[in-house]
């Protein structure tokens, strides 16, 4: 366990800030278009975080033309240029895929100011 | 031809490469891999390989007697006769060329760095033991559907041959049984790095065997180019 965790901890990414279910956040991403790269910002409320250590996850999902499009981003990835919370919302639940049903105003998150202890 | 090492699946992680590919990656830790015997074309065995040892072997101490190691004596002499003073556990053979047998010398530790990172690789190991199966599990049956009146048949195989003729069920039928615990080998997979410093491995995709379990690496039979 130990050396797994010190083969992971070189692609471990500090950088990221405290981003928890039910906050909207956005997501800055490094997007190949041929020889050139560029930033595409993908923007959601986060459904969860699954996993633990470099094999973490988040689940991103948004309303795109009408249409629920989710995304899973592994969250140490260097293909995330940085990752910005827009707002922190108040749930009360780790998954938050009962959104999936919900639409238009029940699809509503309430919102927090800031968090106890910080961000 | 080749070359072998001796090593225990740690575990599996991710790591990312250049390009920030997700790369699944088994470390498998190589320590105190040594030469025992060097086998040559020339002399009594008639072909040339290379016979490695690897894992340790417990001392057993107690108050009064010489310090005895925990394996038979027989096995004991064979790294003694060697000049090896710590006796392995686990002993192996690969086959090497003959004019690579002149790159070893026995008593020689192996490590890490007997591969280089690219180089193909086949993996042998014991998988993981899963007891008397169903044929579901063991062989991807479909089993029965559940419902239409299927009555107490929901994992079965189905009928297993003919009638009359031929009268028999044919040899190698699926069936329930045994399965896994058996030597499997995992060609074609990829050094992706090397740590020296850990004497470690870390190969693109997954191994047999559970973590801590005994792996032989050897250089891929089939695919030889880097």
């Amino acid at each position: 366990m130990e050396l797994l965790k010190k083969i992971a901890a070189a692609h471990l990414r500090e950088d990221h800030p405290d981003f928890r279910p039910g906050d909207t956040v956005r997501v800055h991403l490094l997007i190949r278009e041929g020889e050139k790269e560029r930033v595409q910002v993908y923007e959601g409320v986060v459904l969860g975080r699954s996993g633990a250590g470099v094999e973490e996850t988040v689940t991103v999902r948004k309303i795109s033309n009408g249409v629920g499009v989710e995304r899973i981003f592994p969250v140490h990835s260097p293909r995330i240029e940085k990752i910005e919370v827009a707002s922190i919302g108040r749930v009360r639940r780790a998954k938050l895929y009962y959104l999936r049903e919900r639409a238009g105003k029940s699809a509503r998150i309430r919102t927090k100011r800031a968090r106890k202890g910080g961000l | 031809m080749g070359k072998g090492l001796i090593g225990r699946k740690v575990g599996m992680t991710q790591i990312f490469d250049d390009a920030g590919n997700r790369i699944p990656v088994t470390v498998v830790k190589v320590e105190g891999n040594v030469v025992v015997q060097k086998k040559s074309a020339k002399g009594k065995d008639g072909y040339s390989a290379i016979k490695v040892g690897f894992g340790d072997v417990k001392l057993l101490e107690k108050e009064g007697t010489e310090p005895k190691w925990r394996l038979s004596k027989p096995r004991v002499g064979v790294f003694l006769k060697a000049g090896i003073e710590k006796p392995r556990r686990f002993v192996r053979e690969f086959r090497v060329s003959e004019g690579e047998l002149d790159s070893y010398e026995v008593g020689q530790e192996l490590g890490a760095d007997t591969f280089n990172v690219g180089v193909w690789i086949d993996v042998t190991g014991t998988s993981k033991g899963r007891g008397f199966t169903g044929v579901m599990k063991r062989h991807n049956f479909a089993g029965a559907k559940a419902s239409h009146g299927v009555h107490e048949f929901f994992r079965h195989g189905g009928s297993i041959g003919m009638s009359a003729t031929p009268g028999r069920v044919f040899k190698g039928k699926k069936m329930a049984g045994q399965y896994g615990n058996t030597r499997v080998t995992v060609q074609n997979l990829r050094v992706m790095q090397v740590l020296p410093d850990e004497n470690a491995i870390l190969i693109k995709g997954a191994i047999p065997g559970p973590n801590g379990g005994v792996v032989t690496l050897r250089s891929a039979v089939k695919k030889t180019v880097v």
